[in-house]
């Protein structure tokens, strides 16, 4: 059974330089990294023979707008099953470029996930094999799950704004 | 069952008159072949409905016509999204006259708690709806109430409903084209 | 299927002797996908070469919803989920709430729930397995497994008043403890419910056409099963026991005696037979459960997030405060990122929420197992017939509301 810290020690023996935060969060290890060797460290933590985080549990993103510079992140959830524990990755990706390495080529599992992220937010994939959209339609403009963007439909009128909080 | 007295029939010795149109709205009413477009959770309550406890088929809906072109009565059953509308509407479109929908829980009616930007805010925006069953997802009972109601109108309705001026006009205002109409006057 | 030979004359499909395959739309609408899905499949006479799925035909937008909400007017979200076990979703989401503000669950409510759970995933797959029935042309499969599957959705009308988008529960426990009639109907169905299920079961296991379509039907390696991140009865098929009631207990699931069950194959046979062989052993957990029923409180002594029994509000100050508070939306939340998972009907049901200490979660995120397994299919079905690749589908449980969020 390895604990947090032992798993920090081991991640910071090989890629210490990659890691911009740690912390441990509701009792799951939460490491920030740098988005260039996302794939690297991704692909070393499968193979480690110590951590073998074997199975990517999800993959999703979020938006964080006043944050200049780090305004889209990344997660990425990885479950050890020989050791019993989980590990979150977060990347943070700049809302210029946010362009980060796809890791279909890790995880299969990682295609669709890929693609729901693209398809709410916008963060591109870089050699995602078929990066279009998922759930919603091809013909949609933006990107919904960006905060500036409202929820509800456009097209209602019965609403009254007063009675709804808007 | 309808009963014969609903049908103001007038009796003589050994007869019994009727207007064709109510023997026919009789006849149609008990059995109405439904489409189950069934989408989400209403779909499941609508599975109940036909199971072993609620039996729909004692309404004389036995067979589900899964064929579009076979069937009478459209039952939409949970959300549709804005992805899936036209999908919908082609639905309704390939079924041949006459042809009525029932819209089954608060989603397919009005879009439900859902007032997203993937949402349909109710089929009715799409294509003509006859009755509408709340609840989200409506018990079976409710589901059964809708159908009965549609009985009623089914039972009511003249035959050539669909030659009529309020029919042709009611469904150019949802761009569906009435060709069938043409060709048989 | 390419060459047909016919009193001596030999001659080919029109297809294969273009050069071309025939291409099939499965779906949207279609009477074997149970849900709208869309598989575009390339065919050659029966065989599947390829096939595309397109989905997302009932997204909701569940994620953004849940960032305009309160926390407890999220739990009727994570109902339209998995709608076939609504209650797991629910307490997964009540879980990872009290997760992060760390409160103390009582043993009895945490029993009551497990109760519940149990029965949702005795609920799901009855669903699941008498839908393979009817796929390969067994209604009665159908109906058999309903008329049970009434009786549990009377217990939860008893628990919650609703039958299929449940709601059940609070943060922090149940809104009451189960009621007499609950009881009465939990020991009857504990008492007549293994009877009918073995009748159910019976139907099917053995029978020879039933085996005969789906054994080898839709298989998939444990290895492919993993890297497709597969989690559930659909990974258990294929030789892996993973289960999070296990692994990573929740709820007091480690006080229970049960067994993971495995398949060999990964086909929709072992499909079935692990979905099977689950019912009777959350049976064997509800019966643990309901026969060491603690005693103590059903709730958690957190008033902050638990509403107050109406007749406290109307008499007593406090009480009023922490109505008004919930129903407004104004407690204060912790801040911090919590990942709590269930063992959904489905496998590893998540729910990765971020906290900003607002009203609402800045960020929910679900992990949905249909969504991430459902993408193998392709490759499952990929040198099968067209009836195995509905087999295929059903089996897999693909329930669209997961998959599409």
């Amino acid at each position: 059974m390895l604990n947090n810290e032992a798993i920090l020690n081991r991640i910071n023996e090989n890629y210490g330089s990659e890691v911009v935060i740690s912390e441990e969060n509701f009792g799951i290890l939460t490491i920030e990294i740098k988005a260039e060797k996302t794939h690297e460290i991704i692909s070393w933590l499968k193979r480690d023979e110590v951590l073998e985080c074997s199975f990517l549990t999800l993959l999703g993103g979020v938006h964080y707008p006043d944050d200049k510079g780090r305004e889209f992140a990344v997660v990425y959830h990885l479950h050890s099953w020989t050791n019993n524990f989980r590990l979150r990755l977060k990347v943070f990706l700049p809302s210029e470029n946010p362009s980060i390495k796809s890791i279909v080529d890790i995880y299969n599992g990682a295609n669709w996930m890929e693609r729901e992220t693209y398809d709410f937010f916008g963060i591109n994939f870089e050699g995602h094999p078929d990066l279009r959209r998922i759930l919603n339609m091809d013909s949609m403009d933006y990107f919904p799950m960006r905060k500036e963007h409202v929820l509800e439909d456009a097209t209602r009128e019965d609403k009254d704004d007063r009675f709804f909080g808007r | 069952m309808g009963k014969i007295e609903d049908l103001e029939v007038i009796n003589g010795e050994g007869y019994q008159l009727t207007t064709l149109d109510k023997a026919i709205g009789l006849a149609r009413a008990n059995s109405v072949w439904p489409l189950p477009f069934a989408t989400s959770c209403c779909g499941i309550e609508f599975m109940a409905t036909m199971g072993s406890a609620y039996d729909l088929s004692r309404f004389g809906m036995e067979r589900l016509s899964f064929s579009p072109r076979q069937a009478d009565l459209l039952i939409v059953a949970g959300t549709i999204s804005k992805k899936l509308g036209p999908v919908l509407k082609q639905v309704y479109e390939q079924m041949s006259e006459p042809k009525w929908v029932l819209s089954v829980g608060a989603c397919a009616s009005s879009g439900g708690i859902f007032d997203t930007y993937s949402v349909l805010q109710g089929i009715d925006r799409i294509i003509p709806v006859d009755v509408y069953v709340p609840g989200c997802p409506p018990r079976p009972e409710q589901i059964i109430d809708g159908v009965m109601n549609i009985h009623k109108l089914v039972k009511h309705e003249s035959s050539r409903r669909r030659y009529s001026d309020e029919y042709k006009h009611l469904l150019s205002n949802y761009d569906i084209e009435t060709k069938e109409s043409e060709d048989v006057k | 299927m390419s060459e047909i030979t016919d009193n001596n004359v030999s001659y080919k499909s029109k297809e294969t002797i273009d050069g071309n395959y025939a291409t099939i739309n499965f779906g949207p609408t279609h009477p074997a996908t149970h849900g709208i899905f869309q598989n575009v499949l390339k065919v050659d006479g029966e065989k599947i070469i390829s096939s595309e799925q397109t989905v997302g035909y009932i997204h909701r937008a569940f994620e953004k919803l849940a960032e305009r909400r309160p926390f407890n007017q999220i739990t009727p979200i994570t109902d339209r989920l998995n709608y076939c076990s609504s209650p797991i979703n629910n307490m997964g989401w009540h879980m990872t709430v009290e997760k992060l503000i760390q409160a103390e669950i009582p043993k009895r409510a945490q029993y009551m729930r497990v109760i519940i759970m149990e029965l949702a995933r005795i609920a799901d797959h009855l669903i699941c397995n008498s839908v393979i029935g009817v796929d390969t042309g067994a209604l009665t499969s159908f109906f058999y497994p309903f008329s049970e599957r009434e009786k549990i959705y009377e217990m939860y009308e008893e628990v919650c008043g609703a039958r299929l988008t449940t709601n059940i529960g609070r943060i922090g426990g149940f809104e009451r403890d189960f009621s007499p009639v609950f009881h009465e109907k939990l020991k009857s169905f504990l008492k007549t419910f293994p009877k009918a299920f073995e009748e159910f079961n019976s139907m099917l296991e053995r029978n020879r056409i039933f085996m005969d379509r789906t054994k080898g039907a839709g298989p998939i390696s444990a290895e492919r099963a993993l890297n497709y991140s597969f989690v559930g009865p659909n990974l258990r098929a294929a030789g892996v026991d993973y289960d999070v009631r296990v692994m990573q207990p929740y709820s007091s699931y480690e006080d229970f005696d049960f067994i993971i069950p495995v398949g060999v194959n990964g086909d929709t046979y072992d499909r079935f037979m692990v979905r099977q062989e689950e019912v009777r052993q959350s049976l064997r957990i509800i019966e643990q459960a309901y026969n060491n029923l603690p005693e103590g409180s059903y709730k958690a002594d957190i008033p902050e997030f638990y509403l107050p029994p109406k007749e406290e509000v109307y008499n007593n100050m406090e009480a009023l405060i922490y109505h008004f508070k919930i129903v407004m939306g104004e407690t204060e939340v912790p801040v911090g990122e919590v990942y709590h998972s269930v063992e959904g009907g489905n496998g590893e049901l998540g729910y990765y929420l971020i906290s900003d200490g607002g009203r609402s979660p800045y960020r929910l995120q679900f992990r949905r197992p249909c969504f991430i397994y459902y993408q193998a299919y392709p490759e499952m079905i990929t040198g099968m017939t067209l009836s195995d690749a509905v087999l295929t589908l059903s089996s897999m449980n693909v329930i669209a509301g997961e998959l599409d969020a």
